[in-house]
C-alpha cells in the first residue's frame, strides 16, 4: 500500500509472461471500468510472490532489469524501491545486465578452499566462464563444490566436478538415515514400502496431545544449533487457538561444513513432508512451507516432485490419509543468504520482505510467519519425529544420554579419509567418529566443531563426548552437526580471516554491532597478517567479540566471533607464520 | 450539519474507525497529514471503499474504487440508503430515538434501486450494494468529503445525502463514527467561527437571533444589522447588477479563482472602489483602486486559527515582517479609526479575549490553555472544559440533551447544470495537486521537483479517438471560453472525463471554463462538472 | 492460552524499583524514573527497529544484553543500565560509527562518544562510508557518509508515516545503503518531497538545502538561530510547524513529534512551501492607490 509511481523502464515480453504465469490473482483486481477491488489486504496476501517472482525474472533474462522489476513490483503493488532493496539483498540476483553465458559460483569457504577450489576458479576464468567465489555450498564431501547458475535453463548443482556418488554412513545405529540406501527417493512407492506413512497413521489415531507427549517423553531438541525442546515449540504452537497457523522446516542450510539437509530432502524427501504433515495435523496448522537455500537445485526438484505425488494420494490437501485433517505444503527457494536460515529471517524472506532478523520475544511460537503462531525446525529434527512416532519414545531414549537423547547426523569434511554425512549415537567422541571416517588425512591440526559459527577444537580435546551437555561444559558447540576437519597442511590463519570474512559478506547490516564489527573483525585479522597477535590487536579483537556477541539481534552476529575466540584460546595465533 | 458548521469527528477517530467511507475527496494529495490518520487506521485493518469520478492517489489506498459519473452523487447516496434500509441493516433504536421523517424517507429513496442508481452514476450494481453492506455493517464508520461533494450547484444537498446514511445507521455522534468534510484552506474553518459568513455572528450565533446580536451590540455600542448579508456568488450577481459598488477584499484572489472569470474580472474592474489587502500584488490587488499591504498571517503576526476537527490553534510570528506591511487586524482597526469608530489598537490576545467574551463555545480558550494543550477543539465553553472531541453526542443521550430530533432530510438527483452536448461532449472536472495550492500565490514560491503544471487529464480512449499524443498541447473549450493545455494520458481514467489542477492562473487560465452555476444553498460555484470540447490544434496554430 | 496478564509490573533499574504499566518499555520506565539511556535509532513517533543497539542494557538472567527501546519490562526483572559491561557495549557501538561516518554534524552522538570514552584511533584505516553527497533538488540533500543506517528515514518515508516507500534499505550488510530502485535520482522516483526523512535524521546525513548552503558557505551560526510554533499555512488540517530561523531568515521546517495532529510529520507543502515568505522583496511594501 503506497504511491506506487514506477519508472518509465518497461518489461519485455518474457518478463512479463513470467510475472504473469506466476500471479494468477493479483492484488488490483478490475472489476470494471468503474469498480476496482485492490487494497492492503490483497497486497499483503499476493506479497509473499516477490521472492519467486525475482527468481522468474533472474532465470528468464540471467538479470533482474529494471522493466522487469517495475513490471513485478507493480502487479503485486509493492513500491519499486523495496523490491529493489529486497532484490539486493540476496547473492543470486544480479541488478547489472551480465555478459552471455553460465555463472558459476564455486565455493572459497575454508574446505573447498584447502581442496581446490582456487585452481577451479582459474580453470573456469580461463576458459572464459563467469565465476562468483560463493561461501559454502553445502557440498563438502565433494570438493571443490560449485552450482551454476543458468539463464533461460534450469540451474545446476550437480555438476562436472561434484557429481560423484552421495557418501553416507552410519554407525552401530541407524535411524534417521535408514532409508538413504534402499530408497528411491522420488517414488512414493518404495517410501511407502520401507515403512512410509506409518507414523503419520499413528498420529492420525493418536491425536495431537498424544504426539506431543511422545516427542515431551523422547527428549528430542532441534538439530539446527540451539537444541530447543521440539515439544515444548509444538505444545506451545498447538496451545494458541487462533489461525491460520503455520509449520516451517528450515532448510536454508548455510553453515559452513554443513550438508546435511541437502542429504534428507535429496535422498528422503517423502520423510520430510510426513513429518511436516504430522506436525501439521498434531498442532492445528493448516499450512507448511519448506525453504530451501537455493542453491540445492537437486534437493528442489526432488522435494517438489514428491510433493505432487503426495498430493496425488491425499497424503496433502484436504483428509489427509482418509482423517478429517488438512494440510498444504508449499515450497519457497532462498536465493543467497546466510542470514535467512535464522528463523526470523527466513520469515521476512518468505513474506516477500528483506530476510532481516526480527527481535525476539516475541518468538515464532507466538508470532511467525506472516505474524501467527509458526513451528519452525530443521529436517534432521522432523525426520527424528518419525522415529519417535514409528519404534516408541523407548527405544528412541535407548541411543544417546538422558539429556542428549537419540542419535546426531554430522558432516565430515576437510583433511580425513572418507568425508560424508555420518549417523552416531550422542555420546561418540570426536576420535571415534574421525576414525569411523577412515582417520585424518595428515596430521591433525584442528577440528572446526559446529560450522564458522562453531569453535576450533584442539587435538587434546578429541575424547569430548559429542553431546549438547558435554560440548557446552567445554565451552564448545554442537551446532549445526559441522565437522571439519584441518591437518597441520593447512594455515589457520587463512581459515580464520575467511570465516570473518564470510561473516563480513553474509552479515545483514542490520544492526551496527555485526554489519561494522564483522568488518572490523576481519580488518584486524587482515592486520596481523602473518604475525603474532600483538597486545592491542588481541585486546581489540575481545572487545570487538564482546559487543558482536552481547549486542547483535541474531544469531548471527551473536556467534561471528566464536571461532576467533576460540582460536585465541587456543593459542592459534600466538606464534607468528614461519 | 445538524445545526453546526464543523467536522464531527476528531482526526485520530478515523484511525480507529473499521470502515472509512471517502467521498469526493482526494486528501491524500489535499490534505496529505490528514491522509496519514487514514492510512494508520488501514494499517490497522480499517477497510476504506472512495467514491470519485477518478481513481486519485487517494483511491488507489482504497478496497473498493467506485468510479461515479460526475455530480450524480445524490443517485449513489440514495441507493445506498435504500439498500441499507431493504437489506435490514439500518439502526432502528437510533432511528426511533434520534431522529425524524424516517417513513417519509424510506418511501422517497424507494425509486433509488441499485439498478437505477447503476444506469446514472455508471457504478456496478454490485459495487453499491457492497459498499451499502460494508458501511452499515461496521461498529465505527466514517464518512470523508470535500470539494468534489460541495462544489456542485446542489452541493449542499450532496452533504445532506450523505448525513443520511449516517443517520441511518447510527454512524454519529460517538467515537469513531461520524461525518468529516475537510477543510480545503487553514482558516476556512476558522473563518466560519469568527463569524465571517453572512448570516452568522462570531459562534455560529444567527444574526437574526435577537438576543445574540443583542449581547453584541451591548458590547460594541452599536446596533447591529439584522438582516443577513451576502455571500460571495450573490455579490458578484449584485456587482452584476449594481446595487453592489464597493468591495474590501482580503487575503482573496477572485480574479483567478472564481469559475467563469472572465466575467468575475470584468465585475471587479466595474466597481467603483476596489480595495484590496494582501501579501501579494495578485491578479485581483492589480485591479485594485487601493492595495493595502499586509503581513504573512501564519509566520509575521499573532493569532489563532481553526482546523478541520475545529482544534483553534495558536499562530505566532518567527521572522519580522518587511518594513510598510501591516498585520490585517491593525490595518482593520486603523481603517475603522478613519471610518470614525474609536476602536482601541488591541494586541491579538485582547482581541481573542473579547470574542470569548460573546462567543460562548470559544468561552474556555485562553491563549495560554491553548498553548498548553496544543490548541482546543470547540465547542469549549469553559476554562475547565476539555474541548470537545466529536460532535452531537447528544443523539445518543436519553433526553436528546433537550434538542429536536436530527431530520432526515429529502433530496433527488439532479446532475450538473451544464449537460454534456455534441458541441461540448466531455465533463470537466478540477481538483488540486499534491504540492501545489489553489491560484498558487503561494506555492509557487519553492522549486518543488515534482510540479508538472497544469494537464489535462484524459483517458486512453478519448487521446485515441482524437488522435492525441502524450504530452500534445490542444485547445479546451466551455461555452465560456478556451485555454490551451497539455493533455496527460491516462490508462484508468474513465473516457468522457477529463480533469485537471487550476494552480497557474498565469500560464493557463482554467477558470475561463469552469461553470459559475452555484448552490442557492451555501454560494458555491459547480466548479467540479462544466462541458468541455477538446480540439487537436493544427500544426503551427495559436490560439490568440 | 492467554493467561491474565498483571496490569502492573515492577522491576528494578539500577537498584531502584519502578513501577510501570504492562506493556511498557524498558526505555520509557527508566525515563519515567529519570534515568536516561542513550538511543539513536529510536524516535517516539516510529516503530522501534532497535538496530543502533546503543540503548542495550543487562537484563539479569538474560545471556545478551536487550534492547531498552523496544524490549517490554518483565515482572520481577532486575535492569542494570550503566553497567561496566553496558558501557563497553556503547563504547564499541560507538567507535565502529564513529570509524565509519561522518558524525560531526550530530552533537548528541559527540556527546556519547565523550562519555563512553570511544576510542577511534584503536583502528587501523578502517574502511568507511565515503558515499558522495547527493544534491539533486533544491530542497534537501542527501550526505550518505554520515548515514549510521537506523532506518528513520526509511520508516518515515514507509508505513510509519507516509507509506510513500520511496527509498528502501538496498543491499547487504557493510554495503547496506539507504537508496530508491536501481539508486534512480529522486526526482524521478516515487518521492513526493514530503521531507519526513529529514526530519527524523539523527545525523544530519538528510539536510535541508538552506541548511547546507549555510554550513558550505561558513554562515551557520547557532546563537543566532531560534525555533517558533505556528500552524501550516496551506490545508485546513492545521498542522504544526516549528520554523527553525537564523536572523530573519527560516532554513528549517519541523513539526512536533508529540502532537497529535502531525505526529511530527508534514507534506510538502507545510515543509517546504514557506519560501513565498522570504526574500521579502517580491512583496508590496506601502500602500498603493495608483490606478
Amino acid at each position: 500500500m503506497s504511491d506506487l509511481k514506477y519508472t518509465d523502464a518497461t518489461p519485455d515480453s518474457d518478463e512479463r509472461e513470467a510475472v504473469d504465469y506466476l500471479v494468477s490473482d493479483p492484488p488490483v483486481r478490475r472489476e470494471s471500468e468503474r469498480w476496482v477491488i485492490s487494497g492492503l489486504g490483497r497486497t499483503r496476501d499476493t506479497r509473499h510472490l516477490l521472492l519467486p517472482g525475482l527468481h522468474q525474472l533472474q532465470n528468464v533474462k540471467g538479470w533482474i532489469s529494471p522493466g522487469g522489476l517495475n513490471y513485478l513490483a507493480e502487479t503485486l503493488q509493492i513500491p519499486a524501491a523495496e523490491a529493489y532493496g529486497v532484490a539486493s539483498f540476496y547473492d543470486l540476483f544480479q541488478l547489472e545486465e551480465p555478459e552471455d553465458g553460465p555463472l558459476h559460483h564455486v565455493c572459497v569457504d575454508p574446505v573447498c578452499a584447502n581442496r581446490g577450489s582456487g585452481s577451479y576458479i582459474e580453470e573456469l576464468r580461463s576458459e572464459g566462464h563467469r565465476v562468483h567465489e560463493s561461501p559454502c555450498l553445502g557440498q563438502c564431501e565433494r570438493p571443490p563444490a560449485s552450482f551454476v547458475q543458468m539463464t533461460g535453463a534450469e540451474n545446476q548443482d550437480l555438476t562436472s566436478t561434484t557429481s560423484v556418488d552421495p557418501q553416507f554412513f552410519s554407525g552401530a545405529t541407524s535411524r534417521l538415515l535408514r532409508r538413504f540406501r534402499t530408497n528411491a527417493p522420488t517414488r512414493l512407492e518404495s517410501y511407502k514400502e520401507q515403512g512410509g506413512y506409518e507414523a503419520l497413521k499413528s498420529a492420525i489415531e493418536l491425536g495431537g496431545t498424544r504426539v506431543i507427549e511422545m516427542l515431551l517423553d523422547s527428549g528430542l531438541t532441534g538439530r539446527g544449533g540451539a537444541a530447543f525442546p521440539t515439544g515444548v515449540k509444538w505444545q506451545s504452537v498447538a496451545n494458541h487457538q487462533s489461525a491460520p497457523k503455520y509449520v516451517v522446516a528450515n532448510a536454508d542450510e548455510s553453515e559452513p561444513g554443513t550438508f546435511k539437509d541437502r542429504m534428507i530432502l535429496e535422498n528422503d524427501p517423502f520423510a520430510l513432508i510426513e513429518a511436516m504433515t504430522i506436525a501439521g495435523i498434531s498442532t492445528g496448522c493448516e499450512k507448511g512451507w519448506i525453504y530451501i537455500r537455493g542453491e540445492y537445485t537437486t534437493a528442489a526438484d526432488r522435494l517438489a516432485r514428491a510433493i505432487a505425488q503426495a498430493y496425488s494420494a491425499q497424503l496433502l490437501g484436504e483428509a489427509i490419509a482418509g482423517s478429517s485433517a488438512s494440510f498444504d505444503l508449499e515450497i519457497r527457494q532462498g536465493a543467497g543468504a546466510y542470514i535467512c536460515g535464522e528463523e526470523t529471517s527466513l520469515f521476512n524472506s518468505i513474506e516477500g520482505f528483506r530476510g532481516e532478523p526480527r527481535s525476539k520475544p516475541p518468538y515464532p511460537t507466538d508470532i511467525g510467519l506472516f505474524g501467527q503462531p509458526t513451528i519452525v525446525n530443521n529436517p534432521e529434527t522432523f525426520l527424528n519425529v518419525l522415529e519417535i512416532l514409528n519404534y516408541g519414545v523407548d527405544h528412541y531414549r535407548s541411543a544417546g544420554t538422558p539429556d542428549s537423547p537419540g542419535t546426531k547426523l554430522f558432516c565430515l569434511s576437510g583433511d580425513i579419509a572418507r568425508p560424508g554425512l555420518y549417523e552416531a549415537d550422542f555420546g561418540i567422541t570426536l576420535r571415534e567418529l574421525l576414525s569411523n571416517a577412515g582417520g585424518v588425512d595428515g596430521v591433525l591440526q584442528t577440528v572446526l566443531l559446529g560450522g564458522a559459527a562453531g569453535c576450533f577444537v584442539s587435538p587434546q580435546q578429541l575424547d569430548v563426548p559429542l553431546t549438547f551437555e558435554d560440548t557446552k561444559s567445554h565451552d564448545l558447540t554442537l551446532g549445526s552437526g559441522a565437522v571439519m576437519v584441518f591437518s597441520t597442511e593447512v594455515s589457520v590463519r587463512d581459515v580464520l580471516s575467511r570465516l570473518a570474512q564470510f561473516f563480513r559478506d553474509e552479515s545483514c547490516g542490520q544492526c551496527v554491532p555485526c554489519r561494522i564489527g564483522t568488518v572490523r573483525q576481519h580488518e584486524v585479522l587482515l592486520q596481523i597478517g602473518d604475525s603474532k597477535a600483538d597486545v592491542e590487536n588481541v585486546a581489540l579483537l575481545e572487545d570487538i567479540a564482546t559487543v558482536m556477541t552481547d549486542a547483535s539481534i541474531c544469531g548471527l552476529g551473536q556467534t561471528a566471533a566464536s571461532a576467533v575466540r576460540s582460536a585465541l584460546t587456543l593459542g592459534l595465533l600466538d606464534e607468528s607464520r614461519p | 450539519m445538524f445545526g453546526a458548521g464543523g467536522g464531527t469527528s476528531s482526526y485520530q477517530e478515523v484511525e480507529e474507525a473499521d470502515f472509512v467511507l471517502l467521498w469526493g475527496s482526494n486528501a491524500r494529495e489535499a490534505h496529505p497529514i490528514y491522509f496519514h490518520h487514514v492510512l494508520k487506521g488501514l494499517k490497522s485493518g480499517a477497510k476504506m471503499h472512495a467514491v470519485d469520478p477518478r481513481r486519485t492517489a487517494s483511491a488507489r489506498f482504497a478496497d473498493a474504487w467506485l468510479g461515479i459519473n460526475v455530480g450524480t452523487d445524490i443517485a449513489l447516496a440514495n441507493a445506498v440508503a435504500r439498500e441499507i434500509i431493504a437489506a435490514d441493516l439500518h439502526d432502528r433504536k437510533f432511528i426511533d430515538h434520534s431522529t425524524s421523517g424516517f417513513e417519509e424517507f424510506a418511501a422517497h429513496v424507494q425509486t433509488y434501486t441499485l439498478e437505477y442508481a447503476s444506469s446514472v452514476t455508471g457504478v456496478p450494481a454490485d459495487a453499491i450494494q457492497e459498499l451499502a453492506h460494508s458501511y452499515a455493517n461496521a461498529s465505527m464508520a466514517q464518512i470523508l468529503w470535500t470539494l468534489g461533494i460541495t462544489e456542485h450547484h446542489n452541493g449542499v444537498d450532496n452533504v445532506l445525502s450523505l448525513c443520511n446514511l449516517a443517520l441511518l445507521t447510527g454512524h454519529v455522534g460517538r467515537w469513531g463514527s461520524g461525518l468529516v468534510p475537510l477543510r480545503g484552506q487553514n482558516n476556512v474553518q476558522g473563518g466560519g467561527d469568527m463569524g465571517a459568513l453572512p448570516n452568522k455572528l462570531p459562534g455560529f450565533q444567527d444574526v437574526t437571533d435577537n438576543s445574540a446580536r443583542q449581547r453584541f451590540s451591548d458590547a460594541y455600542g452599536v446596533e447591529l444589522n439584522p438582516q443577513p448579508g451576502l455571500h460571495l456568488t450573490l455579490m458578484f450577481e449584485a456587482m452584476a447588477t449594481g446595487t453592489l459598488k464597493g468591495l474590501y477584499v482580503i487575503g482573496e484572489n477572485p480574479a483567478d479563482s472564481e469559475a467563469d472569470v472572465s466575467h468575475t474580472r470584468k465585475l471587479l474592474t466595474d466597481l467603483e472602489l476596489l480595495v484590496v489587502q494582501d501579501i501579494f500584488l495578485t491578479r485581483t490587488a492589480e485591479l485594485a483602486d487601493v492595495v493595502l499591504p499586509a503581513t504573512v498571517g501564519w509566520a509575521e503576526s499573532e493569532g489563532t486559527v481553526t482546523s478541520s476537527e475545529r482544534r483553534v490553534q495558536r499562530v505566532r510570528a518567527a521572522v519580522e515582517a518587511p518594513a510598510g506591511t501591516r498585520d490585517d487586524h491593525t490595518i482593520i482597526g486603523e481603517v475603522a479609526q478613519l471610518l470614525g469608530a474609536s476602536w482601541p489598537a488591541d494586541t491579538p490576545e485582547a482581541l481573542w479575549d473579547e470574542l470569548r467574551s460573546l462567543s460562548p463555545m470559544h468561552s474556555g480558550m485562553s491563549y495560554e490553555r491553548l498553548e498548553d494543550n496544543n490548541g482546543l477543539q470547540w465547542p469549549c465553553p469553559d476554562l475547565d472544559h476539555p474541548g470537545t472531541p466529536f460532535l452531537h453526542g447528544w443523539l445518543w443521550e436519553d433526553d436528546l440533551g433537550g434538542k429536536e430530533r436530527a431530520p432526515f432530510s429529502l433530496v433527488n438527483h439532479e446532475g450538473p447544470k451544464e449537460q454534456l452536448s455534441d458541441e461540448f461532449p466531455i465533463r470537466l472536472t478540477t481538483g488540486r495537486a499534491l504540492d501545489s495550492y489553489n491560484t498558487g500565490v503561494q506555492s509557487r514560491g519553492y522549486p518543488s521537483p515534482i510540479r508538472s503544471g497544469d494537464q489535462l487529464e484524459i483517458s486512453h480512449l478519448d487521446a485515441a479517438s482524437l488522435n492525441l499524443a502524450q504530452g500534445e498541447l490542444v485547445r479546451v473549450s466551455s461555452p465560456r471560453g478556451s485555454v490551451e493545455i497539455e493533455v496527460d494520458i491516462k490508462t484508468d481514467q474513465a473516457a468522457g472525463l477529463a480533469f485537471t489542477t487550476f494552480h497557474f492562473p498565469e500560464l493557463i487560465d482554467l477558470n475561463l471554463l469552469t461553470n459559475d452555476e452555484w448552490d442557492p444553498k451555501s454560494g458555491t460555484a459547480e466548479f467540479k462538472a462544466a462541458a468541455i470540447r477538446i480540439d487537436k490544434l493544427t500544426s503551427g496554430e495559436r490560439y490568440v | 492460552m492467554s493467561e491474565l496478564q498483571p496490569t502492573e509490573i515492577a522491576i528494578s533499574i539500577n537498584g531502584t524499583t519502578v513501577s510501570v504499566d504492562a506493556g511498557t518499555t524498558i526505555l520509557e520506565a527508566a525515563r519515567s524514573a529519570g534515568v536516561e539511556i542513550p538511543t539513536l535509532c529510536w524516535a517516539s513517533n516510529l516503530t522501534p527497529v532497535n538496530a543502533c543497539r546503543l540503548c542495550v542494557v543487562e537484563m539479569e538472567g538474560s545471556r545478551n544484553l536487550v534492547p531498552a527501546c523496544s524490549r517490554e519490562c518483565e515482572q520481577g526483572s532486575i535492569i542494570h543500565t550503566e553497567s561496566e559491561r553496558v558501557a563497553l557495549n556503547r563504547k564499541m557501538i560507538l567507535e565502529f560509527l564513529d570509524t565509519t561516518n561522518d558524525l560531526s554534524e550530530s552533537t548528541e552522538l559527540q556527546e556519547f562518544i565523550v562519555r563512553y570514552e570511544a576510542d577511534s584511533s584503536r583502528y587501523t584505516e578502517p574502511s568507511q562510508m565515503k558515499d558522495a553527497t547527493k544534491i539533486e533538488d533544491d530542497l534537501f540533500v542527501r550526505a550518505y557518509d554520515r548515514c549510521v543506517l537506523c532506518y528513520k528515514c526509511v520508516e518515515a518515508c514507509g508505513d510509519d508515516a507516509q507509506f510513500t516507500f520511496a527509498i528502501s534499505m538496498a543491499g547487504r550488510g557493510f554495503d547496506t545503503r539507504v537508496s530508491t530502485e536501481f539508486d534512480t535520482p529522486l526526482p524521478e522516483s516515487a518521492c513526493v518531497y514530503c521531507g519526513n526523512c529529514v526530519g527524523v535524521c539523527p545525523t544530519n546525513a538528510l539536510q535541508f538545502k538552506k541548511e547546507f548552503d549555510l554550513r558550505q558557505a561558513a554562515q551557520w551560526e547557532p546563537e543566532r538561530q531560534k525555533t517558533t510554533e505556528t500552524i501550516c499555512s496551506y490545508c485546513g488540517v492545521g498542522c504544526t510547524l516549528e520554523l527553525h530561523t537564523q536572523d530573519n531568515e527560516i532554513y528549517k521546517v519541523t513539526s512536533p513529534a508529540d502532537h497529535s495532529v502531525t505526529a511530527g510529520h508534514l507534506c510538502v507543502k507545510g515543509r517546504f512551501g514557506w519560501q513565498y515568505v522570504q526574500p521579502p522583496t517580491r512583496r508590496p511594501s506601502s500602500p498603493d492607490m495608483s490606478s
